[in-house]
Order: C-alpha cells, then structure tokens, then sequence
C-alpha cells in the first residue's frame, strides 16, 4: 500500500526491516533524516540495534566495519565531504571483503562548498571496490536497500545504495514500505564466512607482499564482475515477493523503432520520463537508466545499445580536467560492437542545479549542431564568468 | 592438527605465537606477548597499522592465535567499538582489545580513540609507546621525548632533536573520565600482566599504555631493552601510574630515583646531548627538570630500601618489595 | 497535474504544509509530491516548498517555475522579488495579510485571498504559525481535496490537545474564505 513518506523517512524503515544489529553514523545534509528517523524507531523501540553516533564518517565507516567482522548486520549512511572522509576507510572494507551496506545521499563536493545534489561523491568513490547502485525514486531506494543486504552478503562485497540527495531524500511521495514477513522472507539471517571467533581464531587484513597484491585484485574485481548476477536475480527474486523490481542492472524505455537514446543514472531519470510524456519530439527516444555503475554492465549496454546511432549521456558530476566519467566508460564499452553509436557526453544540475523537463528536447536538438563530441557542462551560463575562464 | 587443538596443548595461553618477524630485542613484542597471556583467549584484538601488525602477519603466515583485525592506521579504536557493539547485540562477553603504537594513539588515531572512550564501550586500549614512528624508520611522533633526535627531528646547526615536549597521553585519556586509565613498562611484566587483569575485568573504556624501547629507533643494542625501559621509569621520565575516573589512584614508587643522564647516554638518539656545548647542557637541564617535575606532581619519591631490579610492578613496590600475587 | 509552491519564512512551517497538502491527496487515493527548496537558510529566511497533486503517479523532480497557485505564509514576501513569478496567467494567490484581499488584488493585478492565518493561530493554538489555517483555507477555495482528508493527516501528525486544537482551527480557517471560488480554475489545471 502506497503510503505518503519522505524518502528519508521510508530509507530508515527500510533499514529496519534488515534487522541490522549495529548502525553506526555521522550526520551530514541530505543524510541527517536518515540517520535522525531511525535514532527515533532505536528510541521508540521499534528498531532492536545498537545504535551508535560516532565522532566522524571515518568512524562511522570504521564501527560497521568493526561490527560486520564480528558477526553483526550492520548500516551507515552519508554523503559527500563524508564519503571522502570515509574514503579510506571504504577502500579497506571493499579489500577486506566484508558485506555492508551503506547509503549514500548524494551531494557535491566542497570546493565551492555546495549542500546540494550532484553525484560527484559518491564517483569520486567508484573504484574503491563497492557495489554502487543508483536509485531513479524514493520506491527503488527502499528496494534496493532491502536487495543491497542480500547482494553484499551473498557477494561478500558492500553495497553503496546511491540516492539524490534533497531530490529524493527530502521528496514526500509515495512509496510502498514492504512488510517485515516479506523482507524476513527475502533475507536470510546475517552470515559471513571470516566472522571473528575466539573457538576458531583467525587473523584479517594481513600485509601482503608483491607476490600476492595483483592475485587479490583481480580475485576482488572478477568478484564484483561477477555480482552482475546476484544484482539480477535479488531483484527478480525480490519482484516475486513484492511485484516491483528496480531494473537490474539498468532500465530501457522507450519506442523500439528508436535510434537515440538518452543514459542518466538517479532522479533526472523521472524528470526525462516526465518530459517523453510532455513534448512532441522531433525522433522516438529511449531513455536508459543504468541502476548498477558498479559492476559496469559492459555486456547488457551492449545489448540495448546495439541499433542505436546516438547515446546521449547526462551525469551529474564532472571528471575534472579529463570530462565525462560515465560517458568514457560508456564510449569504451560500446567500442565492442561492430558499428558503435556515437556517444555525446553531458553533466547538467552540477552542485543543486534544477533540471528541467526542457532539458530532454535541447539534448536532443544538440544532435543537429556541428559537434566535436567532446564533453561540456550543458547547462553552464558562461556569461557568468570572466571572459578569461570561459 | 588444528589450530584451536595445539592452543589446548600449551602449558600457557599465548595470544602471539613466536617466530614472527620483529626485531632483535623488540619490547613492543614482548609487550604485547605479555598483554595477550594476561588477558586470555576470550578476546577479539583490532590492531592499527605499525610495527606489531606488521612484523605479526606477513600473509600468508600470522603470529595471532586470538581473532584478530586490522584495518587501518587510525580506526582501530573505531573497528574495536563496532565488534564491542556487535558482541553485545548477540548477547556476547569476549572482551575487545585494541592495539595501536604511539602514532596510531597519539597522533592519527587521537579522534576515534577519543570517541570510542567518551561513548564508554567496553574495550580495553593498548598503547604500545615507543615514541616514534618506527614503523616507517623512526620520524618524530607527538609521544617522541625532547631532544630526542629522529629521521624528522634530527640534530643540527639550528636543533637539538625534538623541540616539543612528550604529549602527556593518559591524562589526555583519564580526562574522559573513564574508569581505569595506567602506564606500564615492558621492564615491569608483573605490572602489566595485574594491569590488564584489572582493565578486563571492568565493564567499560579501559586504557593502558606500556612503555616500550625500540633498539633500532633509540639506538641501543637489543638486548638492553628492559635495562633502558627500566631506567626510564627509575629516572621519573616515565612514572608509572593508575588513574581512576580521571583521579589518580596510585603510582609505582621510586625508591632509588637516578639521574636522567645515567637513561639518555644509554640511547643514541640522545647523543648529541653528551657534548661541551653549552645547549648541550641546557637541555639535559631541562630533561632533568621534566624527570623532576614528574617525581614531584606524582609524588614518586619513597624512602626506604633499594630496589634494584624490581619486576613485580607497582603494587608489589609498594608494598615493601614483597611478591604478594 | 496541479502545481503548487509555498513561499514562506524559516520556522512557519512551509516544509509540513507542503507535506501536509501532499498526504492529503494520497488520504483521496490520488497521487502527491512535495519538496523543499532545499536551502542552508535559518529561522527568518524566506523558503519556498513545491507542491503537486496528480490522478497518476508524478515521475518529474523539477522545481516548480510556473504555479497554478501561490500559498503566501507572510505578506512582506509578496513584494520581495521572484515570488510571484511565473504563475500562471489565471494563476491564484492565498496569502496570511492584514490587508484585504481587494487591496491586494489590486496591488499584484492578479486574484489575491487574503486572510489573517497568524492572528487566527494565535487565538486557537497560542503560536502564530500560519500554515494549517492557510491549507484550510486552500482546501475550501480550491474543493481539490476535502477538509476530512486534512483533518486525517492532522491526526497522523498530532495527537491529544494538540489535535484537538489543530482541528478546531481548520473549522474557522474554512469560514474566512468563500467555499469553491477556485473550484473552476483547479478543474482546469488538472484536465490539462
């Protein structure tokens, strides 16, 4: 049953129906009515957990860390400065293997300092070796945290559950909270195969020499390569129990007849559903929504983009000084197929910037410019700055 | 034969197993040797970056015969918080330690430590002071005396070593007003050993930091590491003290209190100190005055008999030398 | 859909109208958005809260430029610049002012409600928080949503005196504005 939640809120009850046994976090905007709704169930006695409030994000990441190795489902979640502090931190929980989930509200990073959504935290991130997925509604947020617990722990590898900061986190709309029979019935009790155990010591985390790193890192990257699978059928399995799914690994809408597609991860995805509805376009138009950035679903892009002449990427955060970070990785996927579209790489709503349903139709006109097909900030307003920077 | 099998064959629990790659004459080693045969095998240890974690678990190979973790250099407050959480949400009692060197307390690791103590959870933190960062060949930590010369605070035209003072670490610690905060010394293995009998029987954020030579960083031979640890505690550099809920509640005294000078020529890296000039002379004055200060405000002053190579610890001195326990 | 936006000052509650008017759609079966303009601002500083009421389920997340109805918590914001901005040309304006509704109109050339939401809170809650007594006042203007619905929500969110207090105040915001005056333009901007 649909009920009238602010994302934030739905998140924590989410969370809870996990039956995490620690939870440990640092408050941050957007994150703070995550963390601040489930102190409230913890102090309302609706959530059995201990829940601590730590010093710093580096902390918070390290507890869960602490937590998980010792035999307890455990949560965080952040955002931004936050997930550069913990970075650190995540790069050493992904290495040590340890199932966790954590949520990320994604904001920009300082400096400018900016409070609003981007994505760029939690892409400064993407190679630390975590599961990222990205949610386009508050509905896939609750889901995916929910399918995330059975992902990690089946993958032994943690899952970041990327959300719009603000956009979602502080959107009310309305969102079906599952029941806890149906979550009991999708996720197992906590296990982890290096759990601490005085009968059975165990040492994790030991220094390893030249003759081992490169053999631990390919073991890590097959392994979250190979999560493609668990991605799928957690939400295939979880779409049995609750009748939705979020996608897998990403979402194609759209006339089939269409030659040109618009990629985007997060929100801006419902804003570009939004906007096919609104205007008469001048060509049919899919839209992909790539819920799983890591693994980088290589093979499934393949398929979706295999007709197409044009992919249009819209990312919201920036590779400074090289450009696009979605669209590289794109661009280098697509060239696996005989005749790859060409791919056009755009960020747009840097730093809390609102995207308009409009942005769909100029998207699209750009393919009728003279191009060099080099990225740029579409909606940059360069009369703002000094001719200098322009 | 299994792991747990062997453990049950010992004469003695041993939480690190010899044959691991420390030093000659390593008293951190020994140190945390000491630590874990006191505390037993129902424990669970978050170690930091450093020496011990290093020189105990080249993989594939490791020291540890208790579970062990180490993640980072600065979290292992933190990592130790989340197994003590843990451990009581499944309604469990093995007691959390966690390790770190005087960089991985002092330094880097100051703020979770400080969290973690101020949350009050039940975990008992071992300091493993050799007052430097040995680890990465021996740069000045905030635990590093004045004067002393390292990599990063070497002697010079414009120095004399260390220009700042040892940071005073266990008040630091027993101002979060936890229920047992102490020093130790490796030359004192009955004093810690009671130490850590005491902090795991308390029920919440204990705190022991245990003064250990390191040969290669201080410059003496190996095998005259409990000598220079014992004079350290002899000289009033290193009083040996307990502190409860923030008040001091006993301190080893200091029957034949000897001059700073008979510790630092013992150490190369107070060498420059033993020469004619005349800053030379104003800072062994100095350290002097830090071993007197420390003598004074801690009262460690006692009259009586000499102890000559006392090892039973504090409690034992106190009470006239007698092995009591 | 209907699109409405919420200007106000840190403190009167824009963020729970806005919500608050969101949950009232879902009481109806139908669908609802609501968001903040999320600001750093602090207690005092104007804020703006979006609002949108559907028959199907909202997938836009934009800000909202062109209102079909303004909701004003304080009058001084009236003449602050960008708040009236792009209301729609038959665009409604409900705002907590002394001065009449007339007047106002007047004044903005567009069809302005006037009402003394603070003083009415005042009187029946003892703090002068204008939000409740306006959406009332909206509810009744407008008929998109009933006042049962918002009564329901209230009693998700408050209990006891407080409640009590809420809903008698709901009851004399409704009697400061002429029942349906909006229903028209509201049957416009949703078949459209």
């Amino acid at each position: 049953m649909l009920q009238a939640l602010e994302g934030s809120q739905a998140v924590a009850q989410a969370v809870a129906l996990c039956r995490p046994q620690v939870i440990a976090a640092y408050p941050i905007t957007p994150q703070t009515h995550i963390v601040e709704n489930i102190s409230k169930l913890v102090a309302d006695g609706k959530l059995k957990c201990e829940f601590i409030s730590v010093e710093s994000e580096f902390s918070a990441a390290s507890v869960v860390l602490g937590a998980a190795i010792a035999g307890s489902r455990a949560y965080t979640a952040t955002a931004s400065q936050g997930i550069l502090l913990m970075a650190e931190v995540l790069y050493n929980i992904a290495g040590l293997r340890v199932p966790l989930v954590m949520t990320c509200a994604n904001r920009a990073i300082s400096s400018p300092l900016s409070i609003w959504n981007d994505q760029q935290d939690s892409m400064a991130v993407r190679d630390a070796g975590w599961i990222q997925l990205y949610c386009a509604d508050n509905q896939e947020a609750v889901d995916t945290t929910i399918q995330a617990y059975r992902i990690a722990e089946r993958t032994e590898l943690p899952v970041m559950v990327c959300m719009d900061g603000f956009t979602l986190t502080h959107t009310l709309e309305g969102i079906d909270i599952p029941t806890q029979e149906q979550v009991d019935s999708f996720l197992p009790k906590y296990k982890f195969s290096r759990t601490l155990d005085p009968q059975n010591p165990i040492s994790i985390g030991t220094l390893v020499s030249p003759d081992f790193y490169s053999e631990a890192r390919h073991s890590h990257h097959s392994a979250i390569l190979n999560a493609e699978a668990e991605i799928i059928a957690a939400d295939q399995d979880w779409e049995k129990i609750s009748g939705r799914n979020s996608g897998g690994l990403l979402t194609v809408v759209g006339p089939a007849e269409a030659k040109v597609a618009v990629l985007t991860i997060g929100s801006v995805y419902g804003t570009l559903r939004a906007a096919m509805d609104e205007f008469d376009l001048e060509q049919p138009v899919k839209l992909i929504h790539l819920r799983s950035f890591r693994p980088f679903p290589i093979d499934a892009l393949k398929v979706v983009c295999k007709d197409l002449d044009h992919v249009i990427i819209l990312e919201r955060a920036i590779g400074l000084g090289s450009g696009s970070i979605i669209g590289l990785e794109v661009l280098a996927a697509l060239t696996e197929l005989d005749k790859p579209p060409k791919v056009h790489k755009f960020a747009a709503g840097l730093g809390g910037r609102d995207i308009p349903l409009e942005i769909l139709p100029r998207l699209l006109a750009t393919l009728n410019e003279p191009s060099d097909g080099r990225f740029r900030i579409f909606d940059v307003e360069l009369d703002k700055l000094p001719k200098e920077d322009r | 034969m299994q792991v747990s099998q062997l453990r049950e064959r010992q004469p003695r629990f041993r939480g690190l197993e010899s044959g691991h790659r420390a030093c000659t004459g390593c008293a951190e080693a020994l140190a945390a040797r000491l630590v874990t045969e006191a505390a037993g095998p129902d424990v669970m240890v978050a170690n930091a970056t450093g020496c011990l974690e290093i020189f105990t678990t080249p993989w594939p190979e490791s020291a540890w015969r208790v579970p062990w973790i180490h993640s980072l250099f600065e979290n292992a407050s933190a990592v130790a918080a989340g197994m003590e959480a843990a451990l009581k949400a499944q309604g469990k009692s093995t007691k959390v330690l966690a390790f770190g060197g005087d960089g991985g307390t002092f330094d880097i690791g100051f703020q979770s430590l400080s969290g973690m103590l101020e949350r009050g959870q039940n975990v008992l933190y071992v300091c493993f002071d050799n007052e430097a960062y040995m680890n990465t060949g021996v740069q000045r930590s905030s635990s590093t005396p004045h004067a002393a010369m390292t990599t990063t605070s070497p002697y010079g035209k414009e120095r004399m070593g260390k220009r700042h003072l040892k940071k005073d670490i266990v008040s630091i610690i027993a101002a979060h007003h936890i229920p047992y905060a102490a020093t130790t010394s490796v030359a004192y293995p009955s004093d810690i050993r009671k130490k850590v009998r005491r902090a795991m029987a308390i029920e919440g954020s204990t705190f022991l930091q245990i003064h250990c030579p390191c040969p290669l960083g201080w410059g003496h031979e190996g095998y005259k590491s409990i000598e220079v640890a014992r004079l350290a505690v002899q000289t009033g550099l290193f009083p040996i003290i307990e502190l409860e809920r923030g008040g001091l509640a006993g301190v080893m005294p200091l029957r034949n209190i000897r001059p700073v000078v008979e510790y630092l020529q013992e150490q190369q890296r107070f060498k420059h100190l033993f020469t004619d000039e005349l800053r030379a002379k104003e800072e062994l004055e100095h350290i002097q005055a830090i071993a007197d200060h420390n003598i004074e405000i801690y009262g460690l002053r006692s009259d009586g008999h000499k102890d000559a190579f006392d090892s039973e610890g504090m409690d034992t001195v106190r009470r006239g030398g007698m092995r009591w326990a | 859909m209907i699109e409405i936006r919420i200007h106000g000052r840190g403190g009167q509650g824009n963020v729970v109208a806005a919500y608050l008017l969101a949950m009232a759609a879902f009481e109806e079966g139908r669908y609802g958005q609501a968001f903040p303009n999320f600001g750093a601002e602090r207690r005092g500083a104007p804020v703006i809260a979006f609002v949108r009421i559907a028959n199907k389920h909202i997938l836009r997340r934009n800000q909202i430029l062109t209102p079909a109805f303004l909701i004003i918590q304080d009058e001084a914001l009236l003449h602050v610049s960008g708040v009236t901005d792009g209301l729609l040309p038959d665009g409604k304006i409900l705002v907590n002012s002394p001065q009449s509704s007339d007047e106002l109109s007047q004044q903005l050339g567009k069809e302005v409600i006037s009402i003394q939401a603070s003083m009415l809170a005042k009187k029946i809650l003892g703090r002068p928080v204008p939000n409740t007594t306006l959406l009332a006042a909206f509810f009744a203007l407008t008929g998109m949503l009933s006042q049962e619905s918002l009564s329901k929500v209230l009693k998700h969110k408050f209990k006891d005196i407080v409640l009590e207090k809420n809903l008698l105040l709901i009851q004399k915001a409704v009697e400061l504005v002429p029942a349906g005056l909006w229903q028209q333009e509201t049957t416009n901007v949703t078949s459209s």
